[in-house]
């Protein structure tokens, strides 16, 4: 938060002031950095929230790993390299449902109000909290890895795959949000959002290849499966972690978050201003 | 794109922006609010009901209604917050409809519920307002001091705002409006719910708003509250418009003044009412105790020749007052109905 941009008007003459007919490209960023501040400060003064991207992911990593590492690979280390990447995908997306309730909390209290009523790019209070979050995401995404490795997992792309890995998870994880957001903007209260997101959250992350190998299922779910994003994203990161290569399944996990921002921030976007 | 402060030597408005943003009328005097038949249906509810409006710059302009006629309705749809079903409104010569963040770089709002940041600090939230509104951070901290200081917040400053009192909240609410030095501010019910010396304060602040160059539009359920305040007074039931004028012009559409005589102990109070009927020619009415009785006045004179007939009849009374009509009176005599609470109810949840 550096750039200077429009000092205080010297008058509150209406005539002798500057009327903009639009937000400029450069504030729009201070204003969404200012936005993604004040998320900030809230991420750290409300710890509890931080709860879904850290602890689970840890509880998350040992249960799967113990429980369901024999019978799906027949031991917990074989299992890892696939359950790993899973569950980093897993995390990232589970995560990104409280950025839809969070913003129906905000939009209820009169806050937002004020928000609409500020000469502001009617992007930055939605896209503020969306940065701040990428700081969850990568939390959620090297706490499991983390956990991970403790439990005997090796990734064979080494640093840069790894490092890899948790971009693409954040980036997942900021893309798949927006589908979270636009609900948080639909449904009547902070309730309702929850269990809306529920509905979507879990075919989103279940019906995947997140734990289980995709030959294992019946064709028209194998079809369903290779339609979700979340798959793409799963593949490009055991591709990614497990074998340090930049395979086309990357590039489908990006062009799939690619076509969900590009539906749901435009949604998003007009039926939060649409908003009271 | 370092966009200067604008000072007068500029040139003016139109020169600085692009011609869709151009105010059709900038140069000559332009109303700071001019709005014609708005219109705003919620279901099958109209909440808003074809009300013009016309705000003069510098001028309080109050609205006053009971609960539910459409005033809140009426300022959000002024101040961009809510679509307008039908109508038009201009505020200095923008159009609210077709050039809302050229409006939005005009107002301040302050809403009925403060919106402020219950997690931020007092200090953290008049930040966040300024750096939005494009202040550098020193000049958005600078700013903040001297609001959070001229609202009596400075040792508030570093408390969140939850544990703030609603008084506290309310200040609050209105700096943060204040950052940019809006040219019109929206007050909705600016004092709802306050304690009255509270009250009696930001009334104060509000006149030192329109004494610093603002225009005011508020709305109030608070009969004194518009009389205390405003300039200019438009009454508001059900949606429409019913009345508009300055407060004494509202009250000579009731009459003029009035008197009230209470009487001694004892004393007939319906024989001595009878006696001023024949000197005012208007029918007096009892106190609701039975110990006295008002008439109105067609001259203030009258008032001694009541007075002089009630001795002159050895009626013996307590006190006497002239007294101007009260905008409840108004209300009543403009809707058929009467208006609101006369005086504010203290805050329940004062935090």
């Amino acid at each position: 938060m550096t750039a200077i941009t429009n000092p205080a008007p010297a008058s509150r003459r209406p005539a002798d002031r500057t009327i903009r007919a639009s937000v400029p490209i450069r504030d729009i960023i201070v204003q969404t950095t200012a936005m993604a501040w004040r998320a900030l400060i809230k991420m750290r003064r409300n710890p509890e929230q931080l709860v879904d991207v850290t602890v689970m992911p840890l509880v998350l990593t040992l249960l799967f790993g113990f429980m369901f590492g024999g019978a799906v690979a027949g031991g917990m280390v074989t299992y890892l390299p696939t359950l790993i990447p899973g569950i980093i995908a897993y995390s990232a997306v589970t995560a990104c449902v409280a950025a839809g309730t969070q913003l129906r909390e905000d939009i209820d209290k009169g806050v937002f109000d004020r928000l609409r009523s500020l000469p502001i790019a009617r992007i930055a209070p939605l896209a503020g909290p969306m940065m701040a979050d990428l700081t969850r995401y990568a939390l959620a995404a090297s706490l499991s890895l983390t956990m991970g490795i403790i439990m005997g997992y090796r990734p064979g792309g080494g640093v840069p795959g790894v490092v890899a890995g948790v971009l693409l998870a954040m980036i997942t994880g900021w893309s798949l949000a927006w589908i979270f957001m636009y609900i948080g903007t639909i449904a009547k209260n902070a309730q309702s959002v929850q269990s809306l997101s529920l509905l979507v959250l879990l075919p989103l992350t279940f019906v995947s290849n997140a734990f289980v190998p995709v030959d294992t299922l019946s064709g028209w779910l194998q079809t369903l499966v290779n339609l979700n994003p979340v798959s793409h994203v799963v593949t490009a990161l055991r591709d990614l972690m497990n074998d340090g290569q930049v395979t086309a399944a990357v590039g489908y996990a990006l062009l799939g978050c690619a076509i969900v921002v590009a539906i749901f921030v435009p949604l998003t976007v007009r039926s939060y201003s649409k908003k009271v | 794109m370092t966009n200067e402060a604008p000072a007068s030597a500029r040139p003016p408005l139109r020169a600085t922006i692009d011609a869709h943003e151009a105010a059709p009328s900038a140069g000559r005097a332009v109303l700071a609010v001019d709005a014609h038949g708005l219109e705003k249906s919620f279901g099958a509810t109209r909440a808003v009901d074809g009300v013009d409006l016309a705000v003069r710059e510098g001028e309080i302009f109050g609205v006053l209604g009971p609960n539910g006629a459409g005033k809140t309705t009426m300022l959000q749809m002024l101040a961009t917050l809510l679509p307008i079903d039908s109508g038009s409104a201009t505020l200095f010569g923008y159009d609210v409809r077709r050039q809302p963040h050229a409006v939005r770089q005009l107002i301040g709002v302050t809403g009925q519920y403060a919106s402020v940041d219950d997690l931020l600090t007092g200090r953290e939230n008049l930040r966040l307002f300024g750096r939005l509104q494009g202040l550098s951070s020193k000049e958005a901290r600078s700013i903040g001091d001297d609001l959070l200081a001229r609202f009596d917040l400075t040792e508030a400053a570093d408390r969140y705002v939850m544990h703030y009192s609603g008084g506290m909240r309310r200040r609050l609410d209105l700096a943060a409006s204040l950052i940019t030095k809006p040219a019109l501010i929206f007050l909705d019910e600016p004092t709802t719910g306050l304690d009255p010396r509270t009250r009696v304060q930001m009334w104060q602040t509000i006149r030192g708003l329109v004494a610093d160059g603002c225009t005011i539009l508020l709305t109030t359920q608070y009969l004194d509250e518009a009389d205390e305040l405003a300039d200019r007074i438009a009454v508001i039931d059900r949606g429409r418009k019913v009345a508009e004028g300055t407060p004494e012009e509202l009250k000579a559409q009731v009459g003029g003044s009035s008197i009230r005589v209470q009487l001694a102990d004892g004393v007939d109070a319906t024989a001595a009412a009878a006696l001023a009927a024949e000197v005012a020619r208007h029918r007096p009415s009892l106190t609701p105790t039975g110990t006295g009785f008002s008439v109105s006045l067609s001259d203030a004179n009258q008032a001694a020749d009541i007075l002089i007939a009630l001795r002159r009849n050895n009626v013996d009374i307590a006190s006497a007052a002239i007294e101007q009509p009260s905008l409840d009176e108004v209300f009543m005599a403009l809707t058929g109905h009467p208006g609101a609470t006369p005086a504010p109810e203290p805050e329940a949840s004062e935090a």
